[in-house]
């Protein structure tokens, strides 16, 4: 893999979000909340996903006016979303300067067949992934940062976890293979060579891999930070709770102390009484309204 | 040097690659986010980040005076957020910091991501790699600060006494240079 200067600095703001959160914002009031909270970044959308969800419709790139609005409004990173295969919508963030542009299965895809080719921008990408393969087809067109899909807007971590885990799984699998074994693997996971090669070297991601898709509760934060995410997405979780500003200062407390549980129930008792969002269970989400089956 | 254990804030950022860093010059390196674990460590790195996101953690866990006062007589390494919680006195926007080290520091005085740069830095430790991300601007120095390294005439690597800071990431580089200057100062 060619770790130009560019994919470097790309890779470089990643590593500096490690062990934080990064918040789904809808205005610059709730982006001020969200960095007093302590959130590292913040995703600015027009709705967040348990909202896209309930409207239906075409969800695209938000309002350059609303976008700009939250980047004036905080000093922390400003991510935006592009739809799946949507190069222009991406090309159009990057005029703006945003910090970080997520290739989002939550807008609805531009191309069903193609993403963005993404070395060719200068700023950074993230991209949603549901497995090894996936994970490395992203970071083959050059995304610098992966997250896992879960499912976006359910308030339900167990696609999250099904996620990581089988990340994990597959990377772990692949440290103990002979040379002679890895081409297969490649074949088995529709993924570039070079970039099995690497992770079955290193048992890891080339570059920073967070959790995204369900995270509600301290606790949630805690769970994918110990599955093995180094930094965590919180969409509806934060501004769908009934008290966004505790639940975003908590999240970001259990996000940091995810391995001591003392701390982590610290931050569980921050929140007292007040209610983290509605959740939905996955079996009754029709199949065409998942999210997580967008792109591939 | 011998059986010292360096310790790295581990409240947010990229303080894995400071640990990798630190070992690779034989340090015992280790994550620091309570104050025990920071009074057990005999030098400590701020590592790159989020300024703001660790300056509300030392805040809520009543982090901020220990590490001040650890600062008092022992070396602290500031990288990015770390030179940015090391300085006097922080701009745009002003914010709280530890006023360790004599320099008035600008926040994110580059731009944006895209005016992320790496660039080849003369320094008094010789030629180093610098990767600068969405970096500070060290705008003032004070008497007791010496300038290591300028980038556009501005100091980038500066030390005062124990303490020293820089306003890119040595440890996103495989030189190990900067790190072991650091632990020259133990």
């Amino acid at each position: 893999m060619i770790l130009n200067e560019q994919y470097r600095l790309k890779v470089g703001l990643a590593e500096m979000l490690k062990g934080g959160v990064i918040m789904d914002v809808v205005t610059p009031e709730q982006a001020i909340i969200a960095e007093r909270a302590g959130a590292c970044a913040v995703m600015a959308l027009e709705r967040v996903p348990s909202d896209i969800r309930r409207d239906g419709g075409v969800a695209r790139m938000s309002h350059i006016s609303l976008i700009r609005g939250i980047m004036e409004a905080v000093s922390i990173p400003v991510m935006a979303k592009a739809r799946i295969g949507h190069f222009v919508e991406a090309r159009v963030l990057e005029a703006l300067e945003v910090d970080y542009i997520d290739e989002s299965e939550v807008l609805t895809p531009a191309d069903e067949e193609n993403h963005i080719d993404k070395r060719d921008f200068k700023v950074p990408f993230v991209c949603g992934a549901r497995n090894l393969g996936e994970a490395l087809r992203r970071i083959g067109e050059g995304a610098a940062m992966i997250r896992t899909k879960g499912e976006a807007g359910s308030g339900n971590i167990v696609e999250a976890v099904r996620h990581m885990r089988t990340i994990v799984k597959e990377m772990r699998q692949l440290t103990v293979l002979g040379p002679e074994e890895l081409m297969a693997e490649a074949k088995k996971h529709q993924a570039p060579f070079e970039l099995i090669e690497w992770v079955a070297k290193h048992g890891k991601l080339p570059v920073p891999n967070f959790s995204a898709g369900g995270v509600a509760t301290p606790a949630d934060a805690a769970l994918v930070m110990q599955l093995g995410a180094e930094a965590v997405f919180v969409g509806s979780g934060i501004f769908k709770s009934e008290n966004p500003e505790l639940f975003a200062k908590a999240v970001v407390k259990a996000t940091t102390y995810y391995k001591d549980p003392m701390k982590v129930m610290e931050a569980c008792e921050e929140i007292g009484e007040s209610k983290a969002m509605v959740g939905l269970e996955i079996s009754k989400i029709a199949e065409g309204e998942l999210m997580q089956t967008r792109g591939w | 040097m011998a059986g010292k254990t360096v310790g790295v804030l581990a409240l947010q950022g990229d303080y894995e690659r400071h640990m990798r860093a630190l070992e690779a010059v034989g340090a015992h390196a280790v994550e620091v986010r309570t104050a025990a674990e920071m009074a057990a460590a005999d030098a400590l790195v701020l590592p790159g980040g989020e300024s703001t996101t660790m300056l509300k953690l030392l805040h809520r866990e009543g982090l901020f005076e220990p590490l001040k006062a650890f600062g008092e007589s022992k070396p602290i390494f500031g990288t990015c957020a770390g030179a940015i919680l090391l300085a006097t006195h922080v701009t745009s926007p002003e914010q709280e910091s530890l006023g360790l080290m004599d320099i008035g520091v600008q926040r994110n005085a580059y731009g944006r991501q895209l005016d992320s740069r790496v660039v080849s830095l003369p320094s008094e430790l010789g030629d180093l790699e610098a990767v600068f991300i969405r970096a500070p601007i060290i705008r003032s120095v004070g008497p007791g600060v010496k300038v290591l390294a300028t980038y556009n005439n501005d100091p980038v690597l500066a030390e005062q006494g124990r303490h020293l800071v820089a306003t890119f990431h040595p440890e996103l580089t495989s030189d190990s240079r900067v790190h072991a200057y650091f632990l020259s100062k133990l």
